[in-house]
């Protein structure tokens, strides 16, 4: 693992552990994530890398026995300890997913809903805010004509960069992407890249990805984990052309995957 | 994790979703509980074998054999009537019918199961039983046959519904496979697609038959009331339930008569219990089989 | 050819089956609707019974069932809803769920007339309220709780999980992604079950036979703790008790009609809502 003294870090995480049940899933991670970069996870299937982000906004706390151990340093605080209040990390780290998951509601409602349920209730500040947001997620121009219409007619693409607005709403410090093209056409996922290398001017963003190519255009440091266990973290250039473990070149250049 | 107003709302439905069940539990403990003092008197064995059913005379007799055989004939002979028409039109819905057709015929279905038991039995006391005591030319109308009839015709939108439901999960592939092997439709239907979702349509045979056994207005109105063990299809019975219901009306609460009532109820209970608890288990087994566990 | 002919006889048979189920109950609604037409007049649906029931309206049976209907709904909607989404939203998954799932898929199975014994022991003789519109109200919620908690819990478990995630990692509790995301999503298959129990409460008989039903009242009830007349009770008592059968039949064949449009259009509503939802938001 390399430290880099020039950036600061945003999150820290220290001998981190996690279990599902009796499965461990996470072994022994330590990591630091760089603020205003974008960190990309890449790895085999089941290697743990979504466990890993899901746990950056507890959103694992949902899953039914499972237990983490060690500390993940978020702004200053131990995100793992029991106390902790999650929905105050969960609008501190947003989240956009594998699938687009838009509500069942109107283009509007949908950014805007994230604003009502942290108790805003300024009309023309959420209108305000609705179109910042679309317009920061390049939507504005498409929907802008349709803003009450139902989100579910837009298209795969539309309807992630919309999951994209509505989740920039609440100003989050940390985005996270899990896997966000992964159900998107090449043209919907250019877009998307574009988007993340823009929103790093204003975020720190963890993605984690199956496909590599896209980890070597959008991230600045990549991170690669096999069962479990991160076995190198580096600068994205240098993991592409000159990575320290063999794991990772054999990783790379496809002899499993 | 939550806070105190989060806490407090889980609390309330905590709170609502164990009295609700603790309703619903209760009718298990009534039935036991209001059913056991008969049992001081009478043997178990007494009661349900015993074949007088005379509960108003001096000394009465609480025999309820005459009351589970009128529940069987009159069941069984609705079965006869309601699992040929039911399962075959859950057949000419998922199989014949047009687009069209199974868009108006499904919900038509689904609407009719909705008749109240009462409209079937109105309807079976004034044109069945009175069309089929001239058509047979015996003494009264109102007996098992007509009871059976009108039950069989009640139960059919059930039926159907259910079994059209398990007819429609056959994956469509099934069919496929089958006529590239050069079967024609029906050979598909009769070897295919029905031994594929038989425990689907057992299922909706079952739930018929615990809706039939456990129906009781139509009953109380068509099956003439006698409670003696029939020897034709033609005779007057007195099911279960439509003694619970004529009866419960005229016993003094707490009297012997009172708790026997209650022990036939818990008896019906345990009937459709068992009937259900089948349906449920053949129904589990179904969708693994069919890879539709969720 | 063999195999042709085996063909057309089979799609012969399963033809019939439909004809002919479709011609029984097409004759009881046309039967019922015929007869029970000519009784039907403004008076006969908002005046009290006259001469020992042989003349006069139904009003207060009408009324009746309404009363015992909305009480009903009163009582089990929110129970049932409540008690699906805790069971869905808030328990633990795993052994405990699953038998109370069990014994609540059992429990709709029990004969109504189970029930109506139930309310007797309980509300009527236990609890006091004697034979009551409170009584007769509570015994039907009991019918209709474990169809409305099923057809809420169903409702529920289609919402896709993932809105479920969406609204949590933006930074809502539970309680309001229950509130602002699941509910509003799982409100129409909520709504049908509702209904559907509306429809099946309005026709029940067997459960206010000792409960709350009365054969006559000359006046509307004037107290929940009042017994009353009921649409479907009184079409059992005409055909059953009184002293003038030929014109008692009359009446009845209207309350008969009554009953059977009330019960048809309210689950054709309930049918209609849940196809027109049904596939509408598959993720």
């Amino acid at each position: 693992m390399s430290t880099d003294i020039k950036n600061k870090i945003k999150i820290q995480a220290e001998n981190v552990n996690f279990y599902y049940g009796k499965h461990h899933a996470i072994k022994n991670l330590n990591i630091n994530i760089y603020d205003n970069k974008v960190t990309a996870f890449i790895g085999p299937s089941g290697c743990g890398k979504s466990t890993f982000l899901r746990m950056l906004n507890k959103m694992n706390d949902l899953v039914p026995n499972t237990r983490a151990e060690g500390s993940l340093i978020f702004e200053g605080q131990n995100i793992l300890e029991k106390k902790i209040d999650v929905v105050s990390i969960r609008k501190k780290v947003g989240m956009v997913f594998q699938k687009p998951n838009p509500f069942p509601k109107s283009i509007y409602q949908n950014i805007a809903y994230g604003l009502e349920v942290n108790g805003i209730k300024d009309k023309n500040f959420i209108r305000e805010k609705v179109e910042d947001s679309l317009k920061k997620a390049a939507l504005w121009n498409e929907v802008k004509e349709r803003l009450h219409t139902s989100a579910l007619m837009l298209s795969g693409g539309q309807q992630q960069r919309l999951c994209i607005a509505r989740c920039l709403a609440v100003e989050p410090h940390v985005i996270l992407f899990d896997e966000p093209c992964a159900s998107l056409d090449p043209i919907s996922t250019a877009k998307v890249e574009e988007l993340i290398l823009e929103l790093k001017k204003y975020y720190t963003i963890v993605i984690v990805t199956h496909n590599m190519q896209q980890a070597a255009r959008v991230s600045d440091y990549t991170a690669f984990m096999y069962l479990g266990e991160l076995i190198e973290c580096d600068k994205t250039e240098v993991i592409f052309t000159i990575p320290k473990e063999e794991k990772t070149e054999q990783y790379l250049s496809g002899k499993f995957g | 994790m939550y806070n105190g107003k989060e806490k407090f709302i889980k609390l309330i439905f905590t709170v609502l979703a164990f009295s609700s069940l603790l309703f619903l539990l209760g009718i298990i403990v009534v039935l036991f509980k209001e059913s056991f003092p008969i049992l001081k008197n009478i043997k178990i064995f007494d009661f349900i074998f015993g074949i007088h059913w005379y509960p108003t005379h001096e000394p009465p007799e609480y025999g309820i054999l005459p009351l589970i055989t009128a529940s069987f004939w009159v069941t069984l002979g609705a079965m006869i009537v309601c699992i040929p028409l039911g399962i075959g039109s859950a057949l000419y819905i998922n199989e014949l019918a047009s687009p069209r057709q199974k868009q108006i015929l499904k919900p038509t279905i689904e609407i009719l199961a909705g008749i109240p038991s009462i409209v079937f039995g109105f309807f079976g006391m004034l044109i069945v039983a009175p069309f089929l005591q001239n058509l047979f030319n015996i003494p009264t109308g109102l007996c098992a046959f007509t009871a059976s009839l009108v039950l069989g015709i009640m139960a059919i939108p059930t039926v159907t519904s259910l079994a059209e439901d398990a007819l429609s999960f056959v994956p469509k592939s099934f069919k496929e496979a089958s006529y590239a092997l050069g079967a024609n439709r029906w050979q598909t239907l009769v070897k295919v697609i029905i031994p594929a979702s038989m425990s689907g349509i057992s299922t909706s045979i079952i739930l018929g038959m615990s809706r039939i056994v456990g129906e009781t207005m139509t009953v109380l109105m068509v099956s003439g009331g006698s409670a003696i063990i029939p020897k034709s299809i033609f005779d007057p019975v007195r099911p279960m339930t439509s003694t619970i219901a004529a009866e419960m009306g005229e016993s003094a609460v707490g009297s012997e008569h009172y708790h026997a009532l209650f022990a036939i109820g818990l008896i019906l209970f345990l009937i459709t219990l068992i009937f259900n608890v089948i349906a449920e288990h053949i129904s589990k087994k179904h969708r693994v089989k069919l890879g539709l566990n969720r | 050819m063999k195999q042709k002919i085996y063909q057309i006889l089979g799609f012969s048979i399963i033809t019939a089956c439909v004809v002919i189920t479709l011609f029984f109950l097409a004759s009881i609604i046309y039967l019922i609707t015929v007869k029970g037409f000519h009784s039907i007049s403004w008076e006969f649906l908002t005046s009290i019974p006259r001469k020992s029931m042989t003349e006069g309206g139904v009003a207060p049976a009408i009324l009746g069932t309404f009363y015992l209907v909305i009480g009903s709904i009163l009582i089990a909607l929110p129970l049932g809803v409540a008690c699906a989404i805790y069971l869905n939203e808030y328990s633990p998954t795993g052994y405990m769920v699953n038998i109370i799932r069990m014994s609540i898929n059992n429990l709709a199975g029990v004969p109504s007339v189970v029930f109506g014994l139930f309310g007797l022991a309980v509300f009527v003789n236990l609890f006091g309220f004697g034979v009551s519109i409170l009584s007769g109200s509570l015994t039907l919620a009991m019918l209709i709780l474990p169809s409305i908690i099923s057809a809420s819990q169903e409702a529920l478990m289609a919402v896709p999980y993932s809105i479920r995630e969406a609204s949590l990692a933006l930074g809502a509790t539970h309680w309001q992604t229950i509130k602002k995301t699941v509910l509003p999503t799982a409100m129409p298959g909520i709504m049908t079950g509702v209904i559907l129990s509306i429809g099946r409460a309005a026709g029940e008989t067997a459960p206010i036979l000792f409960t709350a039903a009365t054969f006559y009242r000359r006046s509307y009830p004037s107290s929940i703790l009042d017994e009353t007349m009921a649409l479907p009770y009184h079409i059992y008592a005409l055909m059953t008790e009184g002293t003038h059968p030929d014109k008692q039949v009359a009446i009845a064949y209207g309350c008969a009609l009554i009953l059977l449009v009330l019960v048809l259009l309210v689950s054709a509503f309930a049918i209609i809502i849940r196809n027109k939802y049904r596939s509408g938001y598959v993720h």
